[in-house]
């Protein structure tokens, strides 16, 4: 793809023949889900679906991870949920943790922002780390995993619904074999193959303007935040921005025009000065050049029959504001809860359109926000410039203007109008409302140790959780609903009183999780009945 | 809050005439230049987000009506 390409495949996986291959044509091997795409999307939903007992056939066409620069901005949503699939700390670990953007216009400084201002949380607002090393961690908790079949250069290229099953048919180096599936969930990324096969559409708009995007290695003292710039001294008329990676791999993103001829931008002898410029100096080196038109589409429907997409196959975003991986992992964490009581018939499969209701919603807004920044770095019209011109302006002396100056809005989990969730009945003067993400806060166990919400609810194994508070009238838990307590005997405690501020929570009161950490409902004085109304509603069984 | 379109000012013309002086001197580009500036100041101002809109959707019918008009006028 790149002339630069001095960045090699870190990892290279051997295409194994399955027994699967042999069986005679007429009786194709029968599996409950088959995901196509090896992605970061399809690879966590793998580990998720596993870890809840689900048996998965991963299909992906290449046979390595590691081509080129894409996703570095992780953020503090996907690492939470990664925590619950066992890998956070290793790309915490590897990352490098960030929160803190500045936004440049000229010479000087508009504003910096803090995006997580706060003390109290187990994981950071966002690390940075490229997508083959996060992707490489993935394959590498799959190998603990022995319900996750992942087969390298096994290519979907056809693909037949029934009335209880889809027929794949699968193209490998040894010849094409067959396999049937309940559910194909097809994570197989923007230009998905899978989509055409349903035969549909990815509506949508395409920025005339073209982005540069180089990786180079260099040692540099600049901090770990994000630099973005309106009109810098170095690139005149244009943005650009400047955000640090593991290994010494910096990120640098500069806009063209529309007119920009990729063959000519992206050779690195024309590359090499326009960074030279913005650096002060050219001790660097190429890791990965590419040149990109942005686009921001989505299908119209995520379900197709027994067909269900996820990440960017079902919704692409301009990367300004990092919603792509990020929200294709929210993808994955909605819909594995649900697929795995489907597959379990303890919800019915009606369950799964709520996955569509919930995550287009969340897409339009991704859509939305990336378009908005994306239309702000690169205005369509005079007027659209014009006016561009006087927030920049503004931004020097008010603070509204500062605010309005959109360099990219970072991706925050959305929040769900959602058939699923119990609307309040009683009053709340703060905390997560249903359909709302849960939020994180310290506890310290019996013993005294420190730890967070986040860690209560993942070793309660991620599953429906009351989430109660004091010793206040304890009601029991319905059957199969998981039990945190803070505060009163055998309770976590909250030394810091954050979890009861964070959920606006008196003696009594009840928060009802669902198994991927959003807000069913919640009560300031629970009872058994409430409880389980608010269960099956969330568990769409009425 | 819906759009006030009734008289707010004490003198109208007095208003008028700042915003008309404002612009005495300025090129074509610089005036619409301040009236970019000059919007987006008023409407932080305003602060609310159903007002703005009112306000937009008011403006726009002279661009519909104007467009009316002259293909009434053809
Ligand atoms: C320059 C750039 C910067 C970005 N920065 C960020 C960022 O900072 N943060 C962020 O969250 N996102 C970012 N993104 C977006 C992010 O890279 C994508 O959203 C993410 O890769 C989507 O993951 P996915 O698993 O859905 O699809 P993909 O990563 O595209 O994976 C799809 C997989 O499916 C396989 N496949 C395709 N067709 C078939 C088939 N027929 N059979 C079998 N396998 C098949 C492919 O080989 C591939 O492995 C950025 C993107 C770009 C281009």
């Amino acid at each position: 793809m790149a002339d630069a390409n001095t960045h090699q495949a870190k990892i290279q996986f051997g295409y194994r023949r399955h027994p699967d291959q042999d069986r005679p044509g007429q009786s194709p091997a029968e599996h409950p889900v088959v995901i196509v795409g090896a992605g970061p999307v399809g690879l966590s939903l793998a580990i998720d679906l596993a870890q809840r007992g689900q048996r998965v056939v991963l299909l992906d066409d290449a046979d390595r991870i590691g081509e080129g620069s894409r996703a570095i901005c992780f953020s503090k949503r996907s690492l939470e949920y990664w925590d619950r699939l066992g890998v956070a700390d290793r790309m915490v670990d590897k990352g490098v943790v960030w929160s803190v953007g500045r936004i440049f216009h000229g010479e000087s400084q508009l504003y910096q922002f803090n995006l997580l201002p706060e003390d109290g949380h187990k994981r950071p607002a966002f690390i940075n780390l490229q997508q083959y090393y996060a992707e490489a961690y993935l394959v590498d908790r799959i190998s603990d995993l022995p319900d996750i079949d992942l087969r390298w250069r096994n290519k979907v290229t056809a693909l037949e619904q029934r009335n209880d099953s889809v027929a794949l048919t699968i193209e490998t180096p040894e010849g094409a074999y067959r396999l049937h599936a309940q559910y194909i969930i097809a994570c197989d990324g923007a230009r998905s193959s899978l989509r055409q096969m349903v035969g549909a559409e990815f509506g949508g708009q395409v920025f005339e303007d073209q982005f540069l995007i180089a990786d180079v290695k260099m040692t540099a003292e600049f901090p770990t935040e994000r630099w973005f710039w309106f009109d810098p001294p170095f690139h005149a008329g244009r943005s650009a921005l400047l955000h640090k990676q593991p290994d010494d791999v910096w990120r640098i993103d500069l806009q063209l025009n529309r007119y920009a001829d990729p063959v000519v931008e992206k050779k690195p002898e024309n590359v090499r000065p326009r960074i030279a410029r913005m650096l002060g100096h050219d001790k660097f080196e190429f890791e990965w050049i590419s040149l990109y038109k942005f686009q921001c589409r989505r299908m119209d429907r995520f379900i197709h029959g027994r067909v269900i997409f996820a990440g960017d196959s079902a919704h692409q975003v301009s990367p300004f504001g990092a919603r792509g991986a990020n929200s294709g992992l929210e993808d994955a964490e909605n819909l594995s809860w649900k697929l795995d009581r489907v597959l379990r018939g303890t919800s019915p499969a009606s369950l799964l359109e709520s996955y569509h209701v919930e995550r287009s919603l969340a897409a339009d807004e991704n859509i939305r926000e990336s378009t908005r920044s994306t239309d702000f770095m690169a205005p369509n019209s005079h007027q659209e410039a014009r006016l561009r011109k006087a927030v920049l302006s503004l931004a020097k002396e008010t603070e509204f203007g500062k605010r309005m100056v959109n360099g990219g809005r970072l991706s925050v989990p959305c929040s769900y109008d959602s058939p699923l969730s119990s609307r309040d009945a009683e009053a709340w003067g703060g905390g997560p409302s249903p359909g709302c993400s849960m939020l994180d806060a310290p506890v310290s166990t019996r013993g005294g140790g420190q730890a967070y919400l986040t860690d209560a609810f993942r070793k309660g194994g991620t599953d429906f959780t009351l989430l109660s508070f004091g010793n206040g009238a304890a009601i029991d838990t319905p059957d199969g609903v998981k039990d945190i307590r803070i505060g009163g005997e055998g309770g976590l405690a909250d030394p810091q009183g954050l979890v009861a501020k964070r959920y606006d929570a008196e003696p009594g009161s009840a928060y009802l999780l669902r198994p991927d950490g959003y807000v069913a409902a919640r009560f300031r004085h629970p009872t058994r009945a409430g409880v389980a109304a608010a269960l099956s509603r969330a568990a769409g069984l009425n | 809050m819906p759009l006030s379109t009734s008289s707010n000012f004490a003198r109208p013309d007095d208003a008028f005439r700042a915003i008309v002086e404002a612009h005495r001197g300025l090129t074509e580009e610089q005036s619409a230049d301040f009236d970019a500036a000059l919007v987006l100041i008023l409407a932080n101002h305003i602060g609310d987000i159903d007002v703005l809109r009112e306000a937009l959707v008011l403006a726009k019918r002279r661009m519909i009506d104007g467009q009316q008009q002259q293909q009434q006028q053809q």
